[in-house]
């Protein structure tokens, strides 16, 4: 009885360790998104829950990565900001300032 | 011929009527230098005015964007201009650029709260709309160096940028 408790916690250790295994994600990436000259290069990006999108403004002007009713990440002049993606989906943000830039991240979970 | 360009550019920002800046005398760089710094000042100018007299988040969040972004690319422009050796010439579509402007800042004076906030940002549009279409049709095609040619390139998508942002802030005021 008491070995069959153990050999069953042991089973659950073990169930509880495969979906872990399985759903661990492969190493979450850096992904970069360069701003020359009010364009978000490239303009859709493919991505996985954990990436980091990191947005390299290289104009003399500041700008934002805006979703609306959502998040809003501002890039400095000459600077980088980063974002770290917590929810898979389509999204599509703009730049607050300058709403005639446009940018698309595809999150998959 | 330059009165003619000017005439153009003036019938330009009042219509929007791009055959008729074709068929004008181009400005010279030196001029066009000129006309795009003085349009940048024209506008940090009524920033300054908003941001001294509106009440509303919005429109004062908004004229910081304007002087922010125009002193940044005004100064490139500074920049250019003197890596380039070009001299700005001060010229007959400037000097009715800022008179044009001196008497909206004067009519925008006299008004306050709701009144000020929705003639300073339907100005905004306006003169963002007039100022692009110039560098579409005009001063864009005109310019013969490759640097200046590039950095109003860069002045239109940001200006064009600004367009729609006066748009947004004057749709939330209504």
């Amino acid at each position: 009885m008491k070995a069959g408790a153990l050999d069953h916690l042991a089973g659950l250790a073990m169930l509880a360790l495969v979906p872990t295994l399985t759903a661990a994600p492969a190493a979450a990436a850096a992904i970069q998104v360069t701003i020359e000259k009010l364009v978000f290069s490239p303009a859709s990006v493919d991505a996985k829950v954990g990436d980091t999108i990191e947005w390299v403004n290289k104009d003399v002007i500041a700008h934002t990565a805006t979703v609306k009713g959502g998040w809003e990440v501002i890039i400095p002049p000459k600077k980088s900001a980063s974002l770290n993606l917590k929810a898979a989906g389509t999204i599509d943000y703009f730049c607050r300032f300058h709403p005639n830039m446009k940018g698309r991240l595809v999150v998959a979970p | 011929m330059f009165t003619r360009y000017t005439v153009a550019l003036a019938a330009l920002l009042l219509v929007g009527a791009a055959p008729v800046a074709q068929a004008a005398d181009k400005p010279t760089d030196p001029q066009i230098a000129h006309i795009a710094y003085t349009a940048g000042v024209i506008d940090i100018e009524a920033a300054k005015q908003a941001i001294k007299k509106s009440k509303s988040k919005e429109v004062i969040d908004f004229a910081k964007d304007m002087e922010r972004d125009h002193e940044a690319v005004n100064k490139q422009a500074l920049d250019l201009v003197k890596k380039l050796k070009v001299k700005p010439e001060d010229n007959a579509t400037s000097q009715a650029l800022t008179k044009a402007a001196t008497e909206e800042r004067a009519k925008l004076a006299k008004l306050k709260g709701a009144a000020f906030d929705k003639a300073y940002i339907e100005n905004e549009v306006a003169y963002h709309k007039q100022v692009n279409g110039a560098l579409e049709t005009l001063l864009i095609p005109s310019a013969s160096n490759a640097e200046l040619k590039s950095l109003l390139e860069t002045g239109l998508k940001i200006f064009q940028g600004h367009e729609q942002h006066a748009e947004h802030v004057a749709g939330m005021l209504k």
